[in-house]
């Protein structure tokens, strides 16, 4: 390990970054597959089945007890998943508009996963900061990416040149944009707390005076809601419902392109929880474990308490999906608009008129 | 008809919040969550370990039975090979010098009986016409082969499978009658 530090700075720069890309990258993909199982597995819960329970590689029958109960579980229903996505005929339709149908589910993969770049998943690990990019404008860059994901939905719409995924994509621009505005505004106040834009300065600050959500309940319950409707998850799933519009903006792709809207859709719904954890939960911090980790055990630790955090939103959005029925469109936007952008407005001027007469 | 007029009124300020509907959708999923995780009561029936009863009267497989000897029923009138509708049924009768009944009162006995069960439609038309009670339509109903050729049950296979019918014993009943005419004079009371 010493022979790192005797490397030029730039070169243990890079190479630190493409560790902790790959770690992220790596991390978020297998995430992505297990949250499509434990979907899978708690709607079936609430839907009085078992859920997933056969799939298994043929060696694991001979492990004893384990084997079964693993089975049971599903824990290798991801794997036969991803195979089946690889494997399958990727077909293209003739009518399609073909350079924006193969454009399309990259565009709208990719904005989720760029989210992951501002995250601090951790404390530090020898000296090194657990955030691939300490961007200064942590939240705008966020907030920017974000909203290019809409793009990917629009596109296959489009591009597809069939009604369904075109209606599909229609709500869904109308719907990212509305919401948009409110996720946006509902930050404000915290940023008027914390006087910085850097998601780390967020959690350093947090670690000092209490969690966010404690402070700004209504800013932290607009952008969860906010976020449902981001994400295009039920009870905001107009850009598919299924019931509806077929498949929405995905009804016609097939194969891995498929398996990308689905990847990006999963994808969104990791960084948002991410985001949620480290702008109202204190990020990697407990109460008695905030300051920054000197051991790599420690280091370790705080990465798990991220997680653990996250998989509190995760179940929490899959739990949400089974719990309501859609909403119609109207409904939709007038919540966003009528409702949402209002509140979060008041809630910027009540905490800014707290501000100012406090002087913090 | 009568005509019901669905309530319409508008939200009240706390159904207006959602938080009802919120609350309804998280009591009725956490029980239902409770209910399959905790108490293991699932709707979901596990075929290849758990299977269904078959009722009585369940139109499954036809096969061919023994009566309560072990010996073929089927006399080979092809009566069932007429009026199967998808043609299932092939019956190669023995020919004038083939293989007699290996039973009292009956003449012949099919030298082979097919039925292609990818044809088959379960109908109950054989089980219906034959006058000698010797095809019935069983419980099988999940039949499987790793071919064509394994799904064309043969006359030993469909007997195998079919088992001994002891129910209604048409010619034992028909051979004591027969016994009795033979008793000279009649018994009188």
């Amino acid at each position: 390990m010493d022979a790192i530090k005797y490397l030029d700075p730039s070169v243990q720069f890079i190479l630190f970054s493409v560790l902790k890309i790959v770690f992220v990258f790596g991390v978020t993909m297998t995430a992505v597959a297990y949250a499509v199982l434990v979907e899978r597995k708690i709607s079936a819960w609430i839907q009085d089945r078992p859920g997933p329970n056969r799939t298994a590689p043929f060696f694991v029958q001979f492990i004893p007890v384990l084997g079964p109960w693993l089975t049971r579980l599903g824990i290798f229903q991801p794997m036969a998943d991803g195979l089946k996505f690889i494997l399958k005929e990727d077909f293209t339709p003739s009518y399609v508009r073909t350079i924006y149908f193969w454009i399309a589910p990259a565009i709208a993969c990719v904005p989720a996963l760029l989210t992951m770049a501002v995250i601090p998943f951790g404390s530090q690990i020898g000296g090194e900061k657990m955030v691939i990019a300490d961007l200064n404008v942590g939240i705008l860059y966020t907030f920017g990416i974000v909203s290019l994901g809409v793009y990917g939905i629009v596109l296959a719409g489009y591009a597809s040149n069939s009604k369904y995924p075109f209606l599909g994509s229609i709500r869904s621009s109308a719907q990212m944009i509305s919401y948009e505005l409110a996720m946006g505004m509902s930050v404000v106040p915290i940023f008027m707390l914390v006087g910085d834009l850097n998601l780390s300065s967020v959690i350093g600050y947090q670690a000092d005076h209490g969690w966010n959500i404690l402070k700004q309940p209504v800013s932290f319950i607009i952008f969860l809601i906010a976020a449902f409707a981001e994400t295009n998850r039920l009870p905001f799933d107009l850009p598919e419902s299924e019931t509806e519009l077929v498949g929405g903006y995905h009804t016609e792709y097939s194969s891995m392109k498929f398996a990308l809207f689905f990847l990006g859709e999963y994808a969104a719904m990791i960084a948002a929880s991410a985001m949620m954890v480290t702008l109202f939960l204190g990020g990697w911090t407990l109460p008695g474990l905030s300051d920054p980790a000197s051991s790599l055990l420690g280091g370790l630790l705080h990465i798990l308490i991220f997680g653990a955090k996250m998989g509190v939103f995760m179940v929490i959005f899959i739990w949400v999906r089974w719990m309501l029925p859609r909403f119609r469109y109207d409904q939709l936007m007038d919540l966003g608009w009528r409702r949402f952008i209002p509140l979060a407005l008041a809630n910027i001027l009540v905490t800014a008129l707290v501000v100012a007469f406090t002087n913090k | 008809m009568s005509t019901k007029v669905v309530d319409r009124s508008p939200l009240t300020f706390y159904e207006s919040t959602y938080l009802p509907a919120l609350l309804g959708g998280l009591k009725v999923t956490t029980r239902h969550a409770w209910n399959t995780l905790v108490k293991g009561k699932t709707v979901t029936m596990e075929y290849p370990e758990q299977k269904w009863v078959v009722p009585e009267g369940y139109r499954g497989a036809p096969y061919l039975v023994k009566d309560q000897e072990g010996a073929t029923k089927c006399v080979s009138c092809q009566l069932c090979e007429f009026v199967c509708p998808p043609k299932a049924i092939r019956i190669t009768p023995p020919g004038p010098n083939g293989q007699k009944a290996d039973r009292t009162n009956a003449e012949k006995m099919p030298q082979e009986f097919e039925i292609n069960m990818l044809r088959c439609i379960f109908c109950g038309l054989c089980q219906e016409v034959c006058p000698e009670e010797a095809i019935f339509l069983q419980k099988d109903y999940s039949l499987t082969g790793e071919s064509r050729a394994e799904m064309i049950y043969n006359k030993e296979k469909l007997l195998k499978l079919g088992g001994t019918h002891a129910g209604i014993q048409k010619w034992k009943h028909k051979l004591e009658e027969a016994k009795e005419q033979e008793v000279f004079p009649v018994a009188t009371e």
